[in-house]
C-alpha cells in the first residue's frame, strides 16, 4: 500500500495496542520486501518507515535501504533516501560513512536538485571525516554562479567549519564576493556564514571588519528601496535578511570604535524608519536595539534604543512586551538612568498575566529601586509579594530584601512581609543589616517600631523578625508609647504592655538565646526612655542572676558597655570625652539613668557601613576587654584601618585606632586607648610619643591620667601625625605611671603600624 | 540556531518532527511529549515564547495545529515567530488550501522537502516563498511528465 493508505489504516486503530499490531504487520511486510531487494517498492516502503519512525516505532532496519535509495539513479529515490538518512541516521551508525561516496558523486551531479540534496544532507549530519573529505567540493560550490547551490553551499560550509574548525581558512577566498550577490537567498546564507566565521575566530573578525561599509549599504538599500514584491513581507523588504545583517553588524561593531561609528547612522535610520504596526517591523527593531546596546554606540543612540523598548512595553502584543523586558534586564546596569524613565510601565507589567513577563518585570523592578523611588516601588513590590503565585514568593522575598538592603534605607513594612513570608530564606547577616538601615531612616522610626511591634503581637516564632523588632522597641520604645506614627493610625500601647511583650520573649520556648539577648537589651535600654524603671530594674536583676549563664553575662556586659560608651568613646573628629564615673564590678547597678544611647547610636551608624553588625555582634559575643574592642570596632568600621596593639606589658595595654583627617590625607589621626588589667589603678599616667624627623606629631590632652584597674575603663588620647612623604610610620613611646605606690617608666618602639595608616 | 521543528495536533500527537541537533531516538518521544504539554497548557494571555530547560520554545497555533520551534538563546524570538508564519504560508501555497494537521500527515515527505528548502542544519536557507517552492514544483512537473 501507499503511504497515505497506510496512514488511513493506522488512523482507524482505536487503541494503542491495535495501532501497534498494525504497525508490526506492516513492518514485517516491509522487511520481507527489503529482503527481496525489490527496487520498485523500496522508495514507498522507506517513506512508510519514516512515518512509523515519527510515531515512535523502531525503524533502524531501514537504514541500509536509505543508502540504496541514495545510490539509485532516480531522483525520487534519491530524495527519499536522503531524507531517510537525515531522519534515521546519525554519526554513530556505521552505515553513515558509506554515504560519503554517494554524496561526493552527487555533489558533482549534473542536476542541481541532486547537488542540492547532497549539500543539504551533508550540512545536516555529515561527520568530521565526511566533512574533511568533502570540504573541497563544498568550497567549489560556494563559488558557483548558481544561486540555488551557492546558498546551500554556504550553510553546508557552516556545518563543515563547526565540525572541523581548522578548515575555516579554506573558505576564506570564496567569501570575497559573497556580499555582491543580488540573490537574497545567497546574501542571507552568506551573512550567516560570515557570522559563524567571525564568532569563531578573532582573526576572521578583524579581517571582516572591512565589510561593514558594504553591509551598511545593503541594509540601506533594503530600507530605502520601494516596494519589492519578491522580498516583501507585510510591507517590509526582506525582514529576515535585515535581521541577519543587523546581527552580523553587532558582532563586527562590538568592542571596535571605528566599526561602531560606521554603523551609527544606519542603525539610527532603521530605528526610526521601520514600520511598527506589524510584528515583522518589531522583529527588526528588536534586533536593532540588541545591536545598539552591544556595540560602542553614542549615548543618543542608546537612549533611542531604550525608548524603543519603552514603547514595546506599551504594545498590546505580549510577545513584544516579553522581548522588551528581556532586553531591558540586560541593559539596566549599564544604562540605568535611561531605563528608570520607563519604570512605571515596567511596574505595570507586574500585573501581567504571563508568568515569564511577570518574572522579568519583577527582576527589573529590583534593579530599578533607588533612594528616590523607594516608597512607590516598595508599595508595588509588597503588593506583588502578597498576591503572587507561590513559585514566586521565595524569589520575590529574597529579591526584595536584597534590593532594599543593598540600595536603600527604608525597610520596615518589608521586615514584616519578607520575614514572615520567606522566613527560612532570610540569611544570618540580615538582622544587623536591617538594624543599620532602620537606624539610618530617621523619619521612619515611629512607623517602623509600630509595625514591628504589631508583628510581634502576631507571631514570635520567626527569630530574625523578633530580633529586629526587639531592637527597635528598645531603641524607639518612647515613640511607640507616645503614638507618634504618621504613616498609619498610631496604636495605643502602654509601657507595661510593651514590657510584657519583651518579657514574653525572654520566657518563650520559641526564643533562641540570641533572641533573648536582644529582648533583654531592649528592656534595659528602655530604662532611659520609659518611666517604669523599677520594673525594668527588677527584670534585669532577675536575669542578672539568671541561671542562664549566657544571659547573665550579657546582662552584665551590656550594662557595663552602655555605661562606658558615653565615657570612653572618642567620636571621629570630636572632642575627647569626659571621664567616666567608677563602676563597681560585683553587682550590676543602674548607671543607665541619665544616659541616652540614642544619639550615640545614630552617630555611630552614620560613621560607617556594617557598624551595626559589629555592634550587635559585640553586644552579645565578646568576652574580654569589652570596652576596648567595642571602640576599636566602631572606629575600624568607620575608617577601614584595622586597630593595633602598640604596647602590652605588666598589665598595661595600649591600643591604637586610626582615622583619616578629612581635608588633609597626609595627617593620620591616632587615638590611643590605654587599659589596665591589674587589680590596682595606674595613676599619674602619662603617655608620650616621638616620631622620626620626616614626620610631625601633635599630642592632644588625654581623657584622664588614671587608668582604672580590671579593665573598667580606658584612657584615651589623640595623636595627630603629619606624614607628607608617606613614609612608613614609626614611633617611640614613653610611658610613666604610678602603680601600687611605685613609679613605673617604660620606653618602647612601635613599628607594627598597618600600611593603610600611612599610605 | 534552530534546534528542532515540531508540528503537533491538539491531542499532542506528532505530525512532523525534525531535529537539527542530535537527540537520541529514545529521548525524542519524551522530549516531544513534554514540549507539547508545555505549549498546550499555555493560556491565550500568555506570550508565545517559553523558557524550556536551557533553551527556548517559540510556538504558534493554527486551528488544530501547533507548530513549535526550539531555539537557542541567541535567536531573535520575534524573527522566528515570523519564520513560522512564513512556513505556513508556503505550505498553504503549495497545497493550494489551508493546511490542516491531516494534510500534513498524509504528505509527510513533501512537507519535509519544503522544510528542507527553508531550514538547513538549524539555520535559515531561504525565505522567499516562490524560491522555496521552485525545486518542488520543478520535480513535481518532471515526475508528472
Amino acid at each position: 500500500p501507499l503511504l497515505r493508505e497506510l496512514i488511513r489504516t493506522i488512523r482507524t486503530a482505536r487503541t494503542q495496542a491495535e495501532e501497534r499490531e498494525m504497525i508490526q504487520k506492516e513492518c514485517a511486510a516491509i522487511r520481507s520486501s527489503f529482503r527481496e531487494e525489490d527496487n520498485t517498492y523500496r522508495c514507498r516502503n522507506v517513506a512508510k518507515l519514516l512515518y512509523m519512525h515519527m510515531l515512535g516505532y523502531p525503524a533502524h532496519f531501514g537504514q541500509l535501504e536509505c543508502l540504496k535509495l541514495i545510490a539509485s539513479q532516480k531522483f525520487t529515490d534519491k530524495r527519499i533516501g536522503y531524507l531517510g538518512a537525515m531522519l534515521l541516521l546519525d554519526e554513530r551508525q556505521d552505515v553513515h560513512l558509506l554515504m560519503t561516496n554517494c554524496i561526493k558523486n552527487d555533489l558533482n551531479h549534473s542536476t542541481q536538485y541532486v547537488q542540492g540534496l547532497a549539500l543539504c544532507t551533508l550540512g545536516c549530519m555529515g561527520s568530521s571525516e565526511m566533512c574533511r573529505d568533502l570540504a573541497g567540493e563544498v568550497e567549489k560550490l560556494l563559488k558557483t554562479s548558481n544561486s540555488y547551490l551557492r546558498k546551500k553551499a554556504a550553510l553546508c560550509a557552516v556545518h563543515v567549519i563547526r565540525k572541523v574548525p581548522e578548515l575555516m581558512e579554506m573558505f576564506l577566498p570564496a567569501t570575497k564576493n559573497l556580499l555582491s550577490e543580488k540573490n537574497h537567498g545567497v546574501l542571507h546564507t552568506s551573512v550567516v556564514l560570515l557570522t559563524e566565521m567571525c564568532e569563531r575566530s578573532p582573526d576572521m573578525l578583524s579581517h571582516f571588519r572591512k565589510l561593514v561599509p558594504q553591509l551598511v549599504r545593503i541594509l540601506k538599500n533594503l530600507i530605502m528601496s520601494g516596494y519589492s514584491p519578491e522580498h516583501d513581507v507585510s510591507g517590509i523588504s526582506d525582514p529576515f535578511l535585515q535581521v541577519r545583517i543587523l546581527r552580523l553588524l553587532r558582532i563586527l561593531g562590538r568592542s571596535d570604535d571605528d566599526s561602531s561609528e560606521a554603523m551609527n547612522d544606519i542603525l539610527a535610520q532603521v530605528a526610526t524608519n521601520t514600520e511598527t504596526s506589524k510584528n515583522v517591523g518589531n522583529a527588526i527593531l528588536y534586533e536593532t536595539v540588541l545591536t545598539i546596546m552591544d556595540i560602542k554606540s553614542e549615548s543618543g543612540l542608546r537612549v533611542l534604543a531604550i525608548n524603543i523598548l519603552g514603547r514595546f512595553l506599551l504594545n498590546n502584543d505580549k510577545n513584544i512586551r516579553y522581548v522588551a523586558l528581556t532586553s531591558l534586564l540586560k541593559t539596566v546596569q549599564t544604562d540605568h538612568n535611561a531605563v528608570q524613565r520607563h519604570r512605571s510601565t515596567i511596574v505595570d507589567c507586574l500585573k501581567d498575566l504571563d508568568v515569564s513577563i511577570k518574572r522579568r518585570a519583577m527582576e527589573l523592578s529590583f534593579a530599578l529601586v533607588n533612594g528616590n523611588n523607594i516608597r512607590g516601588m516598595m508599595k508595588e513590590l509588597l503588593y506583588f509579594l502578597d498576591s503572587c503565585d507561590p513559585e514566586f514568593k521565595a524569589d520575590c522575598a529574597s529579591g526584595v530584601f536584597l534590593a532594599f538592603t543593598l540600595k536603600t534605607i527604608w525597610l520596615c513594612p518589608l521586615c514584616h512581609f519578607s520575614f514572615l513570608q520567606a522566613g527560612s530564606y532570610v540569611r544570618d547577616d540580615s538582622v544587623p543589616n536591617l538594624i543599620q538601615l532602620i537606624t539610618n531612616s530617621v523619619e521612619m522610626h515611629a512607623y517602623t517600631v509600630q509595625r514591628l511591634y504589631k508583628a510581634l503581637l502576631d507571631d514570635i516564632s520567626q527569630q530574625p523578625l523578633v530580633q529586629v523588632a526587639s531592637w527597635c522597641i528598645g531603641e524607639y520604645g518612647d515613640l511607640l508609647v507616645s503614638g507618634q506614627c504618621e504613616e498609619e493610625e498610631p496604636i495605643q500601647v502602654t509601657e507595661d504592655e510593651v514590657l510584657d511583650v519583651l518579657e514574653g520573649l525572654l520566657v518563650s520556648n520559641l526564643s533562641t538565646p540570641v533572641t533573648r539577648g536582644y529582648s533583654l537589651t531592649a528592656i534595659m535600654k528602655l530604662s532611659t526612655r520609659f518611666s517604669s524603671v523599677n520594673r525594668i530594674k527588677k527584670v534585669v536583676s532577675i536575669y542578672g542572676s539568671s541561671i542562664d549563664v549566657e544571659l547573665q553575662q550579657r546582662a552584665v556586659e551590656r550594662i557595663m558597655k552602655i555605661s562606658l560608651i558615653d565615657v570612653a568613646l572618642p567620636l571621629p573628629g570630636g572632642p575627647a570625652p569626659a571621664p567616666a564615673p567608677s563602676v563597681p564590678t560585683s553587682q550590676p547597678t543602674f548607671l543607665l539613668d541619665g544616659i541616652s544611647s540614642q544619639p550615640l547610636f545614630n552617630d555611630i551608624a552614620a560613621a560607617g557601613e556594617n557598624l551595626f553588625d559589629s555592634l550587635c555582634l559585640l553586644s552579645f559575643l565578646f568576652q574580654v576587654n569589652g570596652a576596648n574592642i567595642f571602640e576599636w570596632f566602631i572606629l575600624f568600621y568607620s575608617t577601614g584601618i584595622p586597630p593595633m596593639t602598640a604596647y602590652n606589658k605588666n598589665g598595661l595595654k595600649i591600643d591604637f585606632t586610626f582615622e583619616r583627617a578629612n581635608p588633609n590625607p597626609n595627617i593620620a589621626v591616632i587615638t590611643i586607648h590605654a587599659s589596665n588589667s591589674t587589680e590596682a589603678d595606674m595613676t599619674d599616667f602619662v603617655f608620650q610619643a616621638a616620631v622620626p624627623k620626616t614626620f610631625q606629631l601633635q599630642l592632644l590632652s588625654p581623657s584622664s591620667n588614671v587608668v582604672p584597674a580590671l579593665n573598667q575603663g580606658t584612657v584615651t588620647q589623640v595623636i595627630r601625625v603629619l606624614n607628607p612623604q608617606k613614609q612608613q610610620l614609626r614611633m617611640r613611646v614613653k610611658l610613666t605611671y604610678t602603680h601600687k605606690g611605685s613609679a613605673f617608666q617604660d620606653l618602647s618602639e612601635v613599628n607594627n603600624f598597618p600600611p593603610q595608616s600611612w599610605q | 540556531m534552530i534546534k528542532f521543528v515540531l508540528m503537533v495536533n491538539r491531542r499532542g500527537q506528532t505530525r512532523l518532527s525534525r531535529y537539527y541537533t542530535p537527540v537520541e531516538l529514545s529521548r525524542r518521544a519524551a522530549l516531544e511529549a513534554d514540549v507539547v504539554r508545555c505549549c498546550l497548557s499555555r493560556r491565550k494571555e500568555q506570550c508565545s515564547f517559553v523558557e524550556y530547560k536551557d533553551f527556548k520554545l517559540v510556538y504558534r497555533q493554527y486551528a488544530a495545529l501547533f507548530i513549535v520551534v526550539g531555539i537557542t538563546d541567541k535567536e531573535n524570538e520575534l524573527s522566528i515567530f515570523e519564520l513560522i508564519q512564513n512556513f505556513v504560508e508556503v505550505l498553504d501555497k503549495y497545497f493550494s488550501r489551508v493546511v490542516s494537521s491531516c494534510a500534513i500527515m498524509f504528505s509527510l515527505d513533501r512537507v519535509h522537502f519544503i522544510l528542507d528548502e527553508i531550514v538547513q542544519n538549524g539555520l535559515v536557507v531561504e525565505t522567499n516563498r516562490s524560491r522555496i517552492l521552485t525545486p518542488l514544483n520543478a520535480i513535481d512537473k518532471m515526475s508528472d511528465s
